[in-house]
């Protein structure tokens, strides 16, 4: 299942500036594609949109080919797993609780809680290595255990495309390596992976796509050695960088330099 | 069936049980103690005919009308506390106990509650609606899309314009509509009649109903709207018809028994220490222990300075804060 966007924009009232500006971009089917600019660059405008929880303010976004706007939103929830990134912890809620949530598209509201269900979830918690967190509640967790929960929800949705927003900034090198590994294995099987990230060696290290946004525009889609070039970074990031190949993984690797003399930082 | 779905239902059993039980109590109590084989006798129709007369038209009424409101504040509370996303939501929180005191205050300081028994409730109901169409409306015209902050600053404005016409009208009336007013505001059951308790439960138990169906998309809410959107929501419809069904519930509670406080916070979270936070547990579950709570309160509130009724609203303070605490230590332990 592949998602698409044709001269998609979206903004936010009170703003002059839109926040996704005239957008065009494919995320082919089973491919892995990384989400990368500054902040405030519309990345995750752009994943709303995407997804038609935001209305565009022109142009169009499709889901597998249907616009996205046009979907029943528990049919496209059977479909597509978001991992978000504001979320709300008000009550608390178990941990496994919080992971069969993911469930609920294919339960509808009265349903109850099938086998088969218990072996999505199971494997859900498993994969994302949170199995012995289950019975724990969501607010004793800390930030790197909620967030693969969270990724473990999504994939109780037993989805075909798998969206996350930022999902390893508050996550240590291994259960980092862990999840991005996993989602390019997935992706190798067919699932369409869209990862947002401001980590740029990793997604230049795992993804096949990069998409780099830029004020809401895209400055530069493609192979991550096609756009993680020193010039093009450079020029959206607005500060000086080295890019070369990272001669362990083979992959282009970006350093940021001190700032040039008389520049703030 | 899972041991957490086994768990529930034996909740829902015992709970079911407690509020048969608190009703038979609560009747066998008050200036004329009864023994549990005379309300038998009396409710099979075999009995006394005062006591007939005394526990079918005053005291059963009234414990029911206790079930009904207790209840229905407690699922309006849980309801509003997952759309909010704010444990201290509460069902007054819109501004709901602002307009209907306001109107309750009004009927009494103009002499008006002479016309009738039904007056006073029916004009705290208009007011709660009145509250209710004034925060929505505020609401709705500042953010099309029903945003929950606007929503509580829309309550608590109306809630706060309502408080200044009370004291405005108190201020105009003589002494005893000031103390009428002051006890309908703390809340009493003492208006209990079949027919309130049939207007009561036609609105309760069908509301309840419909917030049982939408407890999955409830557990969903409370984690975030755009969370809820993303596994499945029609959240705008969601938001609607609960804030709709939960307002309308209390509004009809507020007209039947005045405002009474602590219930509808108190015991959903009593509710969730010790089944979790999970709608389709809490909302049933908050409904039974709603119920029982507030027909032992009225019990206490009838019989512990007799002949004086105490408020109901002083007794769910009284009992309902220690009560809480207790709980919420043990949880913590």
């Amino acid at each position: 299942m592949k998602l698409a966007a044709e001269n998609l924009s979206a903004g936010y009232p009170g703003r002059r500036r839109p926040a996704l500006d005239r957008v065009t971009l494919e995320v082919p089917t089973g491919s892995f594609t990384a989400v990368l600019g500054p902040n405030g660059s519309g990345k995750s405008t752009l994943l709303r949109a995407l997804l038609g929880v935001m209305a565009p303010s022109a142009g169009r976004a499709t889901v597998d080919g249907t616009d996205a706007r046009a979907w029943n939103r528990r049919e496209l929830a059977r479909l597509v797993g978001v991992v978000s990134q504001n979320e709300a912890t008000a009550f608390p809620v178990t941990a496994r609780e919080l992971v069969a949530m993911g469930r609920y598209p294919h339960q509808g509201p009265l349903r109850a809680e099938r086998p088969h269900d218990r072996r999505v979830i199971q494997r859900a918690l498993k994969r994302c290595d949170v199995t012995e967190l289950a019975a724990r509640r969501v607010t004793t967790l800390s930030g790197g255990e909620l967030q693969r929960v969270r990724i473990a929800r999504a994939l109780a949705q037993e989805p075909r495309v798998l969206a996350l927003d930022e999902p390893t900034a508050s996550l240590d090198i291994s259960h980092k390596m862990t999840i991005v590994g996993l989602l390019r294995r997935w992706a190798d099987r067919g699932m369409t992976v869209l990862l947002i990230t401001h980590q740029l060696n990793l997604a230049a290290r795992f993804a096949d796509r990069v998409v780099l946004l830029h004020r809401g525009r895209v400055a530069a889609q493609g192979p991550p050695r096609k756009v993680l070039r020193e010039e093009v970074m450079e020029s959206v990031y607005r500060w000086p960088l080295h890019v070369d190949c990272d001669p362990v993984v083979g992959a282009p690797r970006v350093v940021p330099l001190d700032p040039p003399p008389g520049r703030p930082g | 069936m899972s041991p957490a779905g086994g768990r529930q239902w034996t909740a829902v059993l015992l709970l079911g049980v407690a509020v048969v039980a608190s009703v038979l109590t609560a009747v066998r109590f008050g200036s004329v103690p009864l023994s549990s084989a005379q309300v038998l006798g009396a409710l099979s129709g075999t009995g006394d005919p005062i006591h007939r007369e005394i526990v079918v038209q005053l005291r059963l009424p009234r414990a029911l009308l206790a079930v009904v409101v207790g209840g229905g504040l407690a699922l309006a509370g849980a309801t509003l506390q997952a759309l909010l996303r704010n444990p201290l939501a509460e069902p007054y929180i819109l501004g709901i106990s602002g307009g209907a005191a306001a109107a309750a205050v009004l009927t009494l300081g103009l002499g008006l509650v002479a016309a009738g028994s039904w007056v006073l409730p029916a004009a705290a109901f208009v007011g709660a609606l009145v509250a209710i169409a004034l925060v929505f409306g505020v609401a709705t015209a500042v953010d099309h899309s029903l945003d929950v902050r606007v929503l509580l600053l829309a309550g608590v404005v109306v809630g706060t314009f309502f408080t200044g016409v009370i004291a405005l009208v108190l201020a105009l009336s003589d002494a005893p509509a000031v103390r009428g007013a002051m006890l309908w505001m703390m809340g009493s059951l003492g208006g209990a009649q079949w027919r309130t308790v049939l207007v009561g439960a036609t609105y309760t138990l069908p509301a309840g109903l419909v917030l049982i169906a939408l407890a999955r998309s409830l557990d969903l809410m409370a984690i975030g709207e755009e969370t809820a959107s993303f596994l499945g929501t029609d959240v705008e419809r969601v938001k609607r018809t609960a804030l709709g069904v939960a307002s309308l519930v209390t509004a009809a509670g507020v007209g039947m028994a005045g405002v009474i406080g602590f219930v509808g916070l108190i015991v959903p979270h009593a509710v969730r220490l010790s089944v979790g936070s999970a709608h389709r547990k809490l909302l049933p579950l908050s409904f039974l222990a709603g119920a029982v709570f507030l027909v032992l309160a009225d019990l206490i509130a009838r019989v512990a300075l007799a002949p004086t009724e105490i408020p109901i609203g002083v007794v769910t303070a009284f009992v309902g804060v220690p009560l809480f605490l207790l709980l919420l230590r043990r949880s913590h332990q």
